[in-house]
């Protein structure tokens, strides 16, 4: 008996906690500054799962951003304090969407930043579209992410030219014929790359001796490579992200596979080469920039990315830290413009206004012409696309280098 | 020709992974009749050990034998203890309640040491550490092997010839066949049941935790979840040696490893996962108590 009492008072004691916990999260959500509240930007990434370094740098990158503006503008804009939340969708496309319901609809957030994979960003961006919410994803590349609506837009390059670019490459510098490809069949961003460089490649006289597949999250590669290297290819495309590839390139030199290894900007990650090891020598990959580029722009954020982070930034983080400022600048010229309707994105504001607003906002993002990027100059097309060059990288000796820039 | 000797090399190393793992399932079943279904998770628990030990050990820096055997021999004590926590805390409680009972805690416990695991070390993968630099081998007509491959088929067959060894020859080992006969007469022939069963559950454990880190040697990639998918396989392994059999566990991995790499070196990568699961459709149509087991009658 006395164990079941003690039993009700422990529930009772935890139902008390819950609403004390639910009283407090309301009272700290009501008591926000001025009239018009705060500006509250929603960020979805994977911080954890496969791809955790995707997420991670793209948090990284908005954070750099906004403590300059903090730095510079006490992190105002337009007289209203900006504030980011961030969401962790764990590298899977169903959780990309919860994460952007909960921060349109809890945090009622006026832009969202994010995702790094296509197929996390097709699925966030019929949500937003929906709810007005203008979108940038930093890097995915998957040409059907901003189709999806008006409200979407993006930071990087296609995968049609980053496919065609590598194609290029392969073919003109590399001076290879027959190419092998290995692809990602769950990935969106995977199945889109090795459609665009097989056209490509085909079309400037290479064959593609074979195609073979894997799933996302596989261990063993030996079967489709044992396949692939019957076939006698001069190089293999594997258009996948980091994790895989390691693994893909330790276990196709084990098998005496010692062609190039080529690839696209999914491999952008200081995960990679742990992975893969020395093994990766010899291999290309498509990428947004390199770190060795003389850009002053650049240069400077690469010396405040290592001062707050004590690391290399990835191309990921880049292109997240050009996005938010994209977005800060689109939204000062909302203040600077019409400080009326820019009221209206405060967290305060009333329904009507912000869709009002947000329409605003998202024909000066539209608008973004020559923004200086670090990740270069940012014009977006009329199908809401940055057109950029693509640089290639080469691993050799366990490091990355600069190997060519391919113009649009 | 070559390419298919090479499918069937690789579809032998993969396959003595399964077979390390289905050793486990059909130990416990054997003499539980419990189908043990935190036996994946405990295999990914041994990686992990293994990450550990090496990291502690400074193996990467330092790649010798020594320190892969002593990384090996770490995760493997690791394991045995967890698995006779496992038995003691989860699995003894329920031994004389129903097999669902126990079912459903097994179920219980995988859940647990998986989300554990993402609460403890952390829901991305972790590099496992070179603590053998991998080298290939080449046999001939264009077939390679690397040394970890090697490793993997060496380690294993030494496992089994071992295990082997401790259930014929030993007196553990006939005990354990006395208790997997008959609980109530091996207790009256003064055989310590409860002890006779965390041996067991501590053998098994230790073999999957070798399989872990042996996999891990190989692909450095781990994760808290990376012990599901091979867990399912395996336990299809064992049913398909006939689950109970510890010779047709052995079988059963091999099988399932070759059947695995060859539906996706000749048919399709798409099948890889699913041709485990036609295996056990088959088998359970064809010949329900696996290719080496006696069918019993139940008494009912």
């Amino acid at each position: 008996m006395t164990s079941r009492i003690r039993l009700g008072i422990a529930l009772a004691a935890i139902a008390a906690l819950g609403l004390l916990a639910l009283g407090c999260g309301g009272a700290g959500t009501g008591g926000g500054g001025n009239s018009s509240g705060e500006l509250v930007i929603g960020e979805y990434g994977s911080l954890t799962g496969g791809e955790a370094t995707f997420g991670g740098s793209t948090r990284d990158g908005v954070a750099l951003a906004l403590a300059e503006l903090t730095a510079q503008k006490q992190g105002k804009i337009g007289g209203l304090n900006v504030r980011v939340v961030v969401e962790d969708d764990q590298s899977k496309p169903e959780e990309a969407a919860t994460a952007v319901q909960k921060l349109i609809n809890q945090d009622r957030v006026i832009a969202v930043v994010g995702e790094v994979a296509s197929s996390r960003s097709l699925a966030a961006a019929p949500i937003c579209q929906q709810n007005n919410v203008p979108m940038i994803s930093p890097s995915s590349t998957n040409p059907k992410v901003t189709q999806v609506g008006d409200y979407i837009f993006r930071m990087c390059f296609l995968d049609d030219f980053q496919g065609r670019c590598m194609a290029k490459f392969a073919a003109q510098n590399l001076h290879l014929k027959k190419v092998a490809i290995l692809t990602d069949k769950r990935n969106d961003y995977s199945v889109g790359l090795t459609q665009y460089f097989g056209e490509a490649f085909k079309s400037m006289g290479g064959t593609i001796v074979v195609e073979q597949n894997y799933s996302s999250g596989d261990q063993d590669f030996r079967a489709q490579l044992t396949s692939i290297k019957s076939k006698n290819p001069e190089g293999i495309y594997i258009p996948g992200y980091y994790t895989e590839v390691g693994l893909i390139g330790r276990q196709a030199r084990e098998l005496g596979i010692k062609v190039p290894l080529l690839g696209g900007d999914g491999w952008e990650s200081e995960q990679l080469l742990q992975i893969g090891g020395v093994d990766l020598n010899n291999s290309y990959y498509t990428n947004h920039w390199a770190l060795d580029a003389p850009d002053p722009k650049l240069q400077s954020f690469l010396k405040a990315y290592r001062d707050k982070y004590g690391k290399d930034p990835d191309a990921i983080a880049g292109l997240a830290y050009d996005a938010a400022n994209v977005l800060f600048q689109s939204m000062e010229h909302l203040a600077e413009s019409d400080a009326k309707t820019f009221a209206g994105l405060g967290s305060k504001g009333g329904a009507t206004d912000r869709k009002d607003a947000a329409k605003k906002l998202r024909d000066l993002i539209a608008t973004t012409t020559n923004f200086p990027g670090v990740t270069g100059n940012i014009t977006l097309d009329e199908n809401r696309n940055a057109s950029k060059p693509a640089v290639v990288i080469a691993v050799k000796d366990g490091k990355k280098t600069y190997a060519a820039t391919m113009n649009p | 020709m070559s390419e298919f000797l090479q499918q069937l090399v690789n579809g032998i190393t993969w396959g003595s992974v399964y077979a390390l793992i289905a050793l486990g399932y059909t130990m416990v079943y054997g003499i539980l009749r419990l189908i043990n279904f935190a036996h994946g998770d405990v295999y990914m628990l041994g990686a992990f050990f293994g990450l550990f030990a090496a990291r502690a050990l400074g193996a990467s820096e330092h790649p010798s034998a020594l320190s892969a055997l002593l990384v090996l021999l770490a995760a493997m004590a690791g394991c045995g203890l967890v698995g006779i926590v496992i038995e003691r805390a989860a699995y003894k409680p329920v031994r004389r309640s129903s097999r669902l009972s126990a079912l459903i805690t097994a179920i219980g416990v995988s859940l647990l040491l998986e989300n554990g695991g993402i609460l403890i070390f952390g829901p991305d993968p972790k590099f496992f550490p070179q603590i053998i630099r991998s080298r290939q081998i080449d046999l001939g007509a264009g077939v390679t092997i690397s040394n970890q491959q090697i490793l993997i088929l060496v380690v294993s067959l030494a496992l089994m010839i071992a295990l082997r060894f401790i259930v014929l020859k030993t007196r553990v080992g006939k005990a354990m066949r006395a208790v997997s006969h008959n609980h109530t007469a091996a207790a009256l022939m003064g055989i310590s049941v409860d002890q006779i069963i965390t041996f067991t559950f501590m053998i098994g454990s230790m073999l999957a935790a070798a399989a872990g880190v042996l996999v891990a040697l190989q692909n450095p990639k781990i994760d808290p979840l990376m012990g599901i998918m091979p867990g399912l396989k395996a336990f299809v392994a064992a049913v398909l040696g006939g689950i109970g059999n510890i010779p047709g566990a052995v079988i059963g991995g091999l099988v399932m490893g070759i059947a695995e790499v060859m539906v996706v070196g000749y048919v399709s990568p798409a099948y890889r996962d699913a041709i485990a699961f036609v295996l056990l459709i088959v088998i359970l149509l064809v010949r329900p108590a696996g290719l080496f087991g006696k069918a019993v009658a139940e008494k009912v």
